[in-house]
């Protein structure tokens, strides 16, 4: 379990390409993806025929009522989840119908999370919680180098417990960008911050998404971050209830709510 | 049903796997509890019954012979109940198809009675010799068990020196011979030393005693004391060549049993009472680790407005329905076990019947402290919630303040990943669980070393008895002392490599006012064969004068080295010296004395004489020998080392295997119940940041990994200080079981401690992989929308 067996673990296998599957350029591609789930006799839908394409690099912002299928929907792109039916594809990847075990490599090596609730480990340190996911990436930045891009180079010995909601969350970046990942799925990122504290976490984000060419996808109920991206998309009662471009992106510190 | 009522069986039902560990984890307990107890009792009471029904003698005397019209003088003693003279001789057994020549006592039925009225047999099969008839016996039952014989079978015996015919016609239980072993011999051999009754007229005219005795049991009078009665009858039987009385106490057979039953009052009250506490604890800190994990629940309950009696009373059910899964299992695999074990001294321990008794307070006793414990366990843990303001207490426990620990520091950050710093910090920062885990592990392993321990000990006993004490194959004994060229004709018989010769001769050893009646044996100076040997089992060279004590009869006696012992011997011209305590032997197995031959001879006053030989064999089938000894005018009986061995081994092994199992089972259900629990419950606190770990990218394997080395730690800690624990434990056994007859040894063999790591690790791992299952299908998404 030390840094240098890792490689000598074993890696679970690729998820399978199809040949000319995923639209030229497109990271993500989503073709009438429908989640249903079951609870006892009842079925609850949480995606129902969710067409979409989301760009090499784009910054996508999710916005919608509570239960309209936002987290499923981004848990199915980040290979948390699977569909019930529909194809989902990372470049020419199918993510829909792959293994656990193929997911979780797909994960590993090709998404960073952040997540509203952290998600840090408490015994491991800033330094560490980064060093946890570089320790079993390809090409990683350095944890130290990722907490400087976020803000957080005197915070590097400090547990979770010793920083602020932000600063945590701020790791939970650092966490995210420092195996230099292709896409950043980013869930209510800053659902439990303040507007100040929140906009210093979009701002890493943001660069990220620039510095780093990840795509971004971010949910949030704040519809003021929508400023922020390329494109909106609006789900309603788990369908695409429309997409808008924004002609003109602001910078996170000039939104406010 | 009550909504709480309805949590209750949901609980009970969610928790299954914790809650058949625990409830296996306590019916061990009770069951040990309940079954040692019962087989302690059992013995006990079948004991005294069978004493009281056979009425069992108080007194033993032999003589040479003296006339019946001597009894109308010892009746009149004071303090004496009834008498019974016998005809008792040591004989030689022929059974057909023996090649060996068996040791036997034939001991004659009362002349007046139908049936002796001290000691009486109980006739098992078939009936009483018929007056007068010398061609019927009655044998004992474990000669005829051991070697299948029925009534109607023929056997010859040497009776005075004359082959004489009989038939069997019935099978009989003496209190006498409940443990049938010949006096020197260092194990029994119920196939090769058998009893045989005669009708008393017959005996008589065998050995030419008609109107004699030479043997008498005695009953006391109510309240009369046996030293006095003993002395009175040594007084009045002297002249006739008494033999020094004995009591009860020094009776063989008695004596083997009171050991035994000794042996497992002390079993019973300790090694049970540890088992009972061991699951008594596990029982607290496991249900109090359960209750504290339902700690929201608990605030929630409280913050919707139950009150604290209601929630305490929930838990109090949840414990008790689990303490009751186990111990109503418990008494009853403590019932079956006990009559097992109850049932298995059959066989070494000759009752009519062996009715089984329990204590019908134990059980009730062993659910109660495993109720206590529980109970106390939920209480303390329901009380450190409720104590808490319900806001409070609904959010998970403020954070671990974890710090980087010497050990992160000494290993530094390249060599530590941080997965392996979340395993160590996992440790690290939940100490005093930690410590409980390990302490749980660490339960487990003495129990397994002392159920192995009696197997170790025993073997080192044999060990030491028969491989450098006693270390002859074959002893050949002679009806009486003969010239020592007696041993050399053996030597030259087929197969003989080396024969040695020793006297033994019945002693009574006296200092001051204690005395101890027992054989002294003289042994050649250059002895290889037979050897007594000091505490770092060296041979201990023999003085030219003075005699060598085993430590346990020096103490008996209270001497030391180099303080006088008066020795009375009780054979020939029964002479009486004072000689030098000039050493003392190690020996383990009975209370022995040691001579120089020759200055035993001297002390006898006879010539160079023997009473048995002592022989090395070429180890080759040997019935050539066997039947050339058969043939020898003044060959009692012939012992052969390995067929002794092997029968004991035999009636042992089903015992030592029982309790070995019980005891194997029981630390494997410990070291399952603590660590399978304790799994759970860090994976209930954990599964967060373990399921954490999988969305990052980390497969199952690796994820596991971060658990179960945590786990693996606590076992590899645990089974060092359990090996320590266990070595303790031995050795508080031993003091516990010492007995007169017996210094068992506390002895681990590295095997016993390789073993008992061994079960307790792959039972901690296989309990930690039966929570990997958990870890496999732990809910990413469900883990994301809540912090725990
Ligand atoms: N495990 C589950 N079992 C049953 N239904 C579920 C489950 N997970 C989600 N749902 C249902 O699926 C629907 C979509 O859930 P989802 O979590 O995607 O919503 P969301 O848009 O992220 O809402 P929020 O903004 O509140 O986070 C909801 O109606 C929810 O009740
Ligand atoms: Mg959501």
């Amino acid at each position: 379990m030390d840094a240098s067996a890792t490689a000598a673990e074993p890696i679970p296998p690729e998820v399978p390409r199809e040949a000319g599957a995923g639209a030229a350029g497109a990271v993500f591609v989503a073709r009438g993806l429908t989640k249903t789930y079951r609870v006892g006799e009842l079925e609850v839908p949480a995606l129902r025929q969710v067409d979409l394409e989301i760009g090499a690099g784009e910054f996508i912002v999710i916005l919608g009522p509570s239960g309209s299928g936002k987290s499923t929907l981004l848990n199915i792109l980040g290979g948390l989840d699977t569909p019930s039916s529909g194809e989902a594809l990372f470049r020419d990847h199918v993510l829909s119908g792959a293994t656990e075990a193929e997911l979780t490599r797909y994960r590993r090596e090709h998404v960073g999370f952040v997540f509203q609730a952290y998600n840090l480990i408490p015994s491991l340190t800033a330094r560490e919680n980064v060093a946890l996911v570089t320790e079993i990436a390809a090409d990683p930045m350095r944890p130290e180098e990722a907490l400087a891009r976020v803000g957080l180079a005197d915070r590097m010995d400090h547990f979770p417990a010793q920083l602020s909601g932000g600063e945590q969350q701020r790791v939970a970046i650092a966490r995210a960008i420092a195996k230099r990942p292709d896409v950043l799925l980013c869930d209510e990122p800053t659902g439990a911050l303040d507007c100040k504290t929140g906009i210093t976490v979009l701002r890493a984000i943001l660069d990220s998404n620039r510095q780093l060419g990840a795509t971004a996808i971010i949910i949030t109920h704040n519809a003021a971050i929508a400023a922020m991206a390329d494109r909106v998309l609006y789900l309603a009662d788990g369908l695409v209830a429309r997409i808008e471009r924004n002609a003109q992106r602001r910078e996170p510190e000039e939104i406010a709510w | 049903m009550s909504a709480l009522d309805r949590k209750l069986a949901r609980d009970l039902l969610r928790l299954r796997g914790q809650v058949v560990t625990i409830a296996a984890v306590i019916a061990c307990g009770i069951a040990i509890f309940v079954s040692s107890l019962a087989t302690f009792a059992s013995l006990q009471q079948n004991q005294a019954a069978y004493y009281r029904a056979a009425r069992f003698a108080d007194v033993f005397v032999s003589l040479k012979r003296a006339p019946d019209a001597l009894l109308e003088r010892l009746r009149a003693l004071p303090g004496i109940g009834q008498i019974e003279p016998r005809i008792v001789r040591d004989i030689t057994i022929d059974l057909p198809g023996q090649a060996l020549p068996l040791a036997g006592r034939l001991i004659s039925l009362p002349a007046d009675a139908a049936a002796p009225r001290l000691d009486r047999l109980y006739l098992r099969r078939g009936r009483l010799p018929a007056p007068r008839a010398a061609g019927e016996v009655l044998v004992n039952e474990a000669f005829a068990a051991a070697n299948h014989l029925r009534p109607g079978d023929q056997l010859a015996a040497i009776l005075n020196g004359k082959l004489q015919a009989m038939r069997i016609v019935g099978v009989a239980l003496s209190p006498e011979y409940v443990f049938a072993t010949r006096a020197g011999d260092a194990i029994p051999d119920d196939k090769r030393f058998g009893v045989l009754w005669m009708d008393h007229d017959a005996a008589a005219a065998a050995f030419d005693m008609t109107g004699a005795f030479n043997d008498l049991v005695v009953s006391l009078a109510p309240g009369a004391r046996a030293a006095e009665v003993m002395r009175g009858l040594d007084r009045l039987l002297t002249p006739y060549g008494g033999l020094v009385a004995y009591a009860r106490r020094d009776q063989p057979s008695n004596r083997f049993l009171s050991d035994e039953i000794a042996q497992q009052r002390t079993m019973a009250t300790t090694i049970p009472v540890v088992f009972l506490a061991v699951s008594a604890f596990l029982l607290h800190v496991v249900l109090g680790r359960l209750v504290a994990s339902q700690r929201e629940q608990i605030a929630s309950l409280k913050a919707i407005g139950y009150a604290t009696v209601p929630i305490a009373w929930h838990y109090l059910k949840l414990a008790g329905a689990v303490i009751l899964a186990g111990a109503l299992p418990g008494i009853a695999l403590g019932l079956g076990l006990g009559w097992l074990l109850t049932r298995s001294y059959t066989s070494f321990f000759r009752f009519p019947l062996l009715a089984f008794h329990v204590q019908l307070w134990a059980p009730p006793l062993a659910v109660g402290v495993a109720l206590l414990a529980g109970m106390t366990g939920v209480l303390s843990a329901v009380r450190a919630v409720v104590r808490l303001a319900p806001a409070e207490a609904m959010r998970p426990p403020a954070p671990q303040q974890y710090r980087a620990g010497w050990l992160d520091r000494a290993l530094g950050r390249r060599l530590l990943s941080a997965r392996w710093r979340i395993t160590l910090r996992g440790i690290t920062g939940r100490k005093l669980r930690a410590v409980l885990t390990v302490l749980g592990v660490a339960l487990a392993v003495p129990v397994i070393m002392v159920s192995r321990f009696w197997n170790d000990a025993l073997d080192y006993m044999m060990d030491v008895q028969f491989a450098a004490m006693d270390r002859g194959d074959v002893t050949v004994t002679f009806t009486g002392p003969v010239a020592a060229s007696a041993g050399r004709e053996i030597a030259r018989l087929p197969g003989v490599l080396l024969t040695e010769g020793f006297r033994a001769v019945p002693v009574r050893l006296v200092v001051a006012h204690r005395s101890y009646r027992t054989a002294i044996l003289g042994l050649p100076a250059d002895a290889a064969l037979r050897r007594p040997l000091d505490r770092h089992l060296r041979p201990i060279a023999l003085p030219a004068a003075g005699v060598l004590l085993s430590q346990r009869l020096a103490e008996r006696l209270h001497v030391r080295p180099g303080a006088l012992i008066r020795l009375e011997l009780l054979e020939g011209e029964r002479p009486q010296r004072s000689v030098t305590v000039a050493g003392l032997a190690d020996d383990m197995i009975g209370l022995n004395a040691y001579m120089r031959l020759d200055a035993l001879n001297r002390l006898m006053r006879e010539g160079d004489t023997i009473s048995a030989v002592d022989l090395r064999t070429d180890g080759r089938p040997a019935d050539a020998l066997y039947r050339a000894l058969k043939g020898m005018p003044k060959v009692e009986s012939v012992t052969v080392k390995a067929l002794a061995l092997q029968l004991f081994r035999a009636t042992t092994v089903f015992l030592v295997l029982v309790m070995a199992g019980i005891f194997t089972l029981f630390s494997t259900v410990i070291a399952i119940g603590v660590v399978y629990n304790n799994a759970r419950i860090a994976l209930q606190e954990r599964g967060w940041e373990l399921a954490t770990l999988r969305v990052l990218g980390f497969t199952r394997a690796e994820v596991a990994g971060v658990l179960l080395a945590e786990i693996a730690l606590e076992i590899v800690a645990g089974i060092p200080l359990g090996l320590w624990l266990g070595v303790w434990l031995v050795r508080g056994m031993v003091v516990l079981n010492e007995t007169e007859m017996f210094s068992i040894p506390a002895i681990i063999e590295t095997r016993s401690y390789v073993l008992a790591a061994a079960i307790v690790f792959v039972a901690g791992l296989a309990s930690a992989l039966l929570v990997r299952r958990r870890i496999d299908g732990l809910d990413l998404i469900g883990v994301l929308k809540t912090r725990e």
